[in-house]
């Protein structure tokens, strides 16, 4: 099993490398990726050395341009693909149909991959993106059991990817309207979700207050732990009742699945968290990585380790972890 | 400018949904989609009564199509899938790229969850068989503008124009969770809520509905007062979300609205008292949609 890790500038990208990810995915500094932030991503001099220092290590090097390309800034998004054409990428991962006809009709020999944003579920969607465009590998959304992973497998033409770790998208990816619903920024079209500009913090009396687009989406007492307020992951009120309506605030964690992703036939493991730092990536890729390795001394000696578990518990968004999908009765 | 009716996003009981379909028979809307895009698991209606309602709704002077799930997982739905898809009655309006692998070749509507939001990806659906196009909830006018302006041959453009906004799907089941079930033993909780479960803000604000898996706006979206701006930008047909209240008021409305009968603003009013929780433009004007 491959082992993707994200980085959002040069530093991540080596922290990622040293700590033993086989590839590294990256996006470039606008909205042709799903992780538009300021300060975030690779200009052009940063990407060839990016290159070149996985080249050096015999790593390998995705570029995510996998937001929505709209009407009237279709031209960045094909640049976008020229550029890392050009560069001599290992992959691209996209999710629009339009950006992915264009990028194997002019780039035929260019490895693609469908992006989570593309949100292929299912075996007959990822048929349609492989005979179309000639994809190569698909990265599943997190909405799918280990039994439904598997059946995917068994029928998929292609490798599958899936989150081993990270921030959890309790909605199918690419179809989720609530950000912009809120704030008019989505993940689609702006490459964000629950944007900074849209968050704010107000502490009174009562706690501390968060808001999205003016929306309150949590009230932390002061003996809570705070947290950014994600759409999917505050409290409301339904029928009376106050409490995380969609999702607790939470990291996707699959350690101790992994043997049973291996048999299933996963391809690749991919961390979430291009925003993140270098000491948080190099911190999760090296405990992955211990954990494939030791996977290949053989599935019946695998253990989930402790200081693994601690390792990511501490870095982990809340402080707790989940199997998500995955595990039948989250859903 | 037609009249569409989507597919009714909430789970009703098996006469509520034949006695509604009765009253969109004598209704002018002159499109109807059938069938469960939500929860596999609301089986009151199974594929053989969708057909059976599409032939009477057709008798009646309807076009109907067949629509499938938005998020389709297990093999179980795939097969109702394709067997949907394999039927040649009527049209099916795809809600997943899974459905569309199974059309291509032949004409298709391609729905609202099928990420469209360039002319390219248009183009290469109506390649493979794409007739009509409905726009993902958060096209604004001027994006839409720019589609009609390079639209590809005989591609119609649908927007919905009246009611709640589908917003997310997800494997969990937030109807279910809200009773501290898990989706696989949900009691078929959403049968209770035939207008899905308000979601409230800390601060007591009407903000989200949860429809089983899916999550939907609590306001209304309605274009009605935008109809001369609907038309300039190329659409051919509006489409109007079922809800339990009001449905043939809000059809009549638009339908007076588009004769010219009735102005907007007067028809906006006639339907303004069925909206419960507020109006949500604010998509069409390119903003938050909850503006």
């Amino acid at each position: 099993m491959e082992l993707v890790c994200p980085a959002g500038s040069l530093p991540t990208l080596k922290a990622a490398i040293d700590n033993g990810a086989d590839a590294v995915y990256i996006g470039f500094q606008d909205n042709t990726n799903a992780r538009h932030f300021a300060g975030l991503n690779f200009s052009q001099p940063q990407i060839e050395q990016a290159i070149a220092y996985a080249r050096q290590h015999g790593r390998r090097v995705f570029i995510a341009i996998n937001t929505y390309a709209q009407p009237d800034n279709w031209q960045r998004w094909q640049e976008a693909v020229d550029r890392a054409a050009q560069l001599g990428v290992d992959a691209l991962i996209i999710a629009d149909m339009g950006v992915l006809d264009y990028a194997s009709s002019r780039w035929p020999d260019l490895r693609l991959h469908l992006s989570v944003q593309g949100s292929a579920t299912n075996p007959a969607a990822i048929r349609f993106y492989h005979e179309q465009f000639g994809i190569q590998r698909v990265v599943l959304p997190r909405v799918l059991s280990l039994k439904q992973v598997e059946a995917v497998i068994e029928e998929s033409p292609i490798g599958i990817e899936v989150f081993g770790f990270g921030s959890l998208c309790v909605m199918v990816e690419g179809r989720c309207f609530l950000s912009s619903y809120v704030t008019g920024q989505s993940p689609n079209t702006c490459g964000v979700c629950s944007p900074a500009q849209a968050v704010s913090w107000h502490e009174s009396a009562d706690g501390l207050t968060t808001r999205l687009g003016g929306v309150m989406i949590d009230r932390f007492a002061p003996h809570e732990q705070t947290g950014y307020p994600t759409l999917c992951k505050g409290r409301f009120t339904v029928a009376g009742n106050h409490y995380h309506a969609f999702e607790e605030p939470t990291s996707l964690n699959t350690l101790a699945l992994l043997p049973q992703l291996q048999s299933a036939g996963v391809k690749a493991i991919k961390i979430e968290g291009r925003q993140r730092s270098p000491a948080y990536v190099a911190q999760v890729t090296r405990v992955w990585r211990e954990a494939i390795d030791s996977l290949q001394q053989g599935s019946n000696q695998y253990r989930v380790q402790a200081h693994w578990q601690e390792t990511l518990g501490r870095v982990a968004e809340g402080v707790q972890t989940t199997l998500g999908a995955f595990h039948r009765p989250w859903q | 400018m037609k009249l569409s009716i989507a597919p009714i996003p909430y789970f009703w009981p098996r006469q509520v949904v034949f006695d509604f379909y009765e009253r969109i028979a004598e209704s002018p809307a002159e499109i109807v989609y059938l069938g469960e895009t939500v929860c596999a698991k609301r089986r009151e209606l199974k594929l053989d009564d969708w057909l059976a309602l599409g032939r009477m709704l057709q008798s009646a002077g309807k076009e109907v199509a067949l629509s499938t799930l938005a998020l389709v997982q297990a093999r179980s739905e795939l097969a109702t899938l394709k067997r949907i898809c394999e039927q040649d009655e009527f049209r099916v309006e795809a809600n997943d790229m899974g459905a569309v692998h199974h059309l291509q070749g032949s004409p298709f509507c391609a729905g609202p969850s099928i990420n469209v939001y360039n002319p390219w990806a248009l183009n290469k659906l109506a390649e493979l068989g794409m007739t009509r196009w409905v726009a993902p909830v958060e096209f604004s006018s001027a994006m839409l503008t720019r589609m009609d302006s390079r639209r590809p041959e005989n591609v119609e453009f649908e927007l919905t124009a009246f009611g709640r906004l589908p917003l997310a799907h997800s494997a969990r089941c937030f109807t279910a969770r809200s009773h501290n079930l898990q989706k696989d033993d949900c009691d078929l909780k959403c049968l209770d809520y035939p207008n899905g479960l308000l979601l409230h803000t800390g601060e007591n604000e009407e903000f989200l509905i949860l429809n089983g898996v899916q999550t939907l706006s609590a306001g209304h979206c309605n274009l009605i007062q935008e109809y001369a701006d609907t038309r300039a930008a190329g659409v051919d047909i509006l489409r109007l979300v079922p809800q339990v209240h009001g449905m043939q008021q809000i059809i009549a409305a638009f339908d007076q609205c588009r004769n010219g009968i009735t102005r907007p603003e007067a028809a906006g009013e006639a339907i303004q008292a069925l909206i419960p929780n507020g109006m949500n433009n604010g998509y069409w004007h390119g903003e938050a949609g909850m503006n």
